[in-house]
């Protein structure tokens, strides 16, 4: 009974509706809170909104960025293999961003390899040990680490880390690994939380099946849980290098950014954001230096999208095991 | 969960961008009212209306200072100071986005900047020297022993008179004012060595105190009387003190310029006027560590040429 009613009740409302939204004006339109076409354009709105955010900011990058090869006629292989940045000498300036790229990636790859270990340690803790504990205080404590702005992990290396490095290991304190171990621990919640999210998504089933058989906690661990979040857990950790990637100002502070390829990790090195950082403000636009600072971005961004790139593939690789 | 933060992020992104839209919009029109009372006997014809200022980080400390007082004098009007940099302020006052542009440098030295197009105020000088750090043992260098220093050829204090401590060398970015002003002045425009780079005149001077041997170069207001940490420079034998700059003994120095594009309006050749006013030249411009242009006796043109006055 009660169900037929309401089947007959709804169409006639429905229709009654549809005729209302046809008879109404744009505007009544959008402020009716029962409106279909509202929520409709605010949703469409959005998803354009974004689509055309991406697309406008890689055009205008890469106009920008190619203006140095175009209008400049710099050369594009030597900008990118090249060893020397002297952009202001008065004789034959010379543009070689290799040493920045190098820089970035091995800023990069360091401070994965200084995060990642801790990082799912803290994760397996989390999600695996201590369940409860985990979820009421480390998980707030992680959340507020990922809120703490770059700045701040700037000035703590600068005060704390480049001082003990000057104590320990000689030079001014400013160097490659330096940086790697401020961005490393910036990265290290990022890193954490998602590690933690793909360990608790790993079913159950697994782990009552590998008890079954006997096995430890930490065979359990090792053999059993790592394995089937290994892709989410790669993941988490290109997403970790993918910041520390783009990461500026901690960096600058730190890294000393010296444009030369350095020799060793207690060198002190430069990346493509901090050169960047560094020397825009002081260029005029349109300028040969101001071209290539440009063309440094594009080159940033080209990477960052291999990253994208990579995360998408291993997140397919996963789905289809 | 998801749910409620997406809609608190987009309820953000509104809030952000109604402030920002805001922001341009009301200008000088809703300050006006509340704070005409204040002050109405200033001067007889009063000036309203908005400057917008920027570029020069190392000129925003003082161009802010005196703004504030003009704005105190003008109640109407409104001056914004930005910072971004002495490129930033070349290419913004010449596409007329700041009204007054302020820059470490000459527009001539930027190449694509149409200097004939930009009127140029000098309205303050400053004068920089190297600072080494205390342990090298050096108080003095001769230019050649400086250049020598700061393009690699010396890599040790003790070739220069110091103690035994590798050279730890402490640059500016490319580009920025202060380097080329000590490039030109200093080192006769021969090209420094690669070393640590760093913007800001208190991290550089942090990093020299801090490093054994360290060795860069800045502002002579960033060197204080009781100031140990580090060591101030003397080149030839002059010590870099603002008399020596003054009387043009000591080379190594930089006007700070405002520039418009064209003749300015006449509100901003107002406030230009008052920045070259007795008042703020012997008051505001040695307290935020400049000299005054009116108390050199020298100048300098575009490419470097020193003259007496």
């Amino acid at each position: 009974m009660k169900i037929g009613k309401v089947v007959t009740d709804a169409a006639p409302a429905s229709r009654n509706r549809s005729k209302l939204i046809n008879e109404k004006g744009f505007f009544s339109r959008l402020t009716d809170r029962t409106s279909e076409s509202r929520g409709k354009l605010l949703i469409y709105g959005s998803a354009l909104l974004m689509i055309v955010a991406v697309t406008a900011i890689t055009l205008f990058l890469t106009i920008q960025g190619l203006r140095s090869f175009v209008v400049d006629r710099l050369n594009f292989w030597t900008f990118i293999t090249g060893t020397e940045w002297f952009p202001d000498r008065a004789k034959n300036p010379s543009f070689g961003a290799f040493p920045f790229i190098f820089g970035s990636m091995a800023v990069t790859f360091l401070a994965a390899l200084i995060a990642t270990p801790i990082a799912i340690g803290t994760a397996l803790f989390m999600a695996e040990i201590a369940k409860k504990w985990g979820a009421k205080i480390m998980q707030p404590v992680i959340e507020i680490l990922v809120g703490i702005p770059s700045v701040v992990y700037g000035l703590i290396g600068l005060s704390i880390v480049v001082p003990f490095m000057r104590q320990h290991f000689g030079g001014t304190g400013f160097n490659l690994i330096t940086g790697a171990i401020v961005v490393g621990i910036m990265i290290l919640p990022t890193v954490a939380s998602i590690a933690a999210d793909s360990i608790r998504a790993v079913p159950d089933s697994l782990r009552q099946a590998s008890y079954a058989i006997g096995a430890t906690k930490w065979q359990t661990i090792w053999r059993v849980v790592i394995p089937a979040a290994g892709s989410s857990l790669l993941t988490a950790i290109i997403l970790g290098m993918s910041r520390a990637f783009g990461e500026a100002l901690a960096v600058q502070m730190v890294i000393g950014n010296v444009g030369k390829i350095p020799s060793s990790i207690l060198d002190p090195s430069a990346t493509l954001t901090t050169i960047i950082t560094l020397s825009m403000g002081h260029t005029t636009t349109g300028s040969l230096l101001n071209d290539a600072l440009w063309s440094l971005g594009l080159i940033l961004l080209l990477i960052s999208y291999v990253f994208i790139v990579i995360i998408r593939f291993i997140g397919k690789k996963g789905e289809k095991r | 969960m998801k749910k409620k933060n997406l809609l608190a992020i987009g309820l953000v992104f509104v809030l952000s961008l109604t402030l920002i839209l805001s922001g341009c919009g009301n200008g000088s029109g809703s300050s006006d009212s509340s704070s005409s009372s204040k002050d109405s006997s200033s001067s007889s014809e009063a000036l309203s209306g908005k400057i917008t200022i920027g570029g020069s980080t190392a000129l925003q400390p003082l161009a802010a200072q005196v703004a504030k007082e003009f704005m105190e004098k003008n109640p109407d009007v409104q001056i914004e100071v930005q910072g971004g940099g002495s490129g930033t302020g070349l290419s913004e006052a010449q596409a007329g986005n700041f009204d007054i542009g302020m820059s470490d440098v000459f527009a001539e030295s930027k190449s694509n900047i149409d200097a004939k197009a930009l009127k140029d105020y000098q309205v303050a000088v400053v004068g920089m020297t190297a600072a080494v750090n205390p342990k090298a043992g050096v108080k003095n260098l001769t230019k050649k022993q400086l250049q020598d220093v700061f393009t690699g050829k010396v890599k040790n204090w003790k070739d220069v008179g110091g103690k035994d401590l590798k050279i730890t060398l402490v640059n500016r970015p490319d580009g920025s004012g202060t380097r080329a002003t000590f490039d030109q002045f200093a080192l006769d425009n021969k090209t420094p060595a690669e070393g640590i780079t760093q913007d800001s005149t208190n991290t550089v001077k942090k990093i020299i105190s801090e490093t054994p041997g360290a060795v860069g170069y800045m502002a002579l207001s960033y060197f204080t009387a009781n100031d140990t940490s580090v060591t101030k420079l003397s080149i030839d034998g002059v010590e870099a003190s603002d008399e020596n700059v003054g009387s043009g003994k000591f080379p190594v120095w930089a006007y700070e310029h405002m520039y418009t594009k064209g003749e300015p309006s006449k509100l901003v050749k107002a406030f230009l006027d008052f920045m070259m006013s007795d008042d703020v030249q012997t008051k505001d411009v040695p307290a935020q560590g400049y000299l005054s242009v009116k108390d050199m006796k020298v100048q300098r043109d575009a490419d470097g040429k020193q003259t007496d006055k």
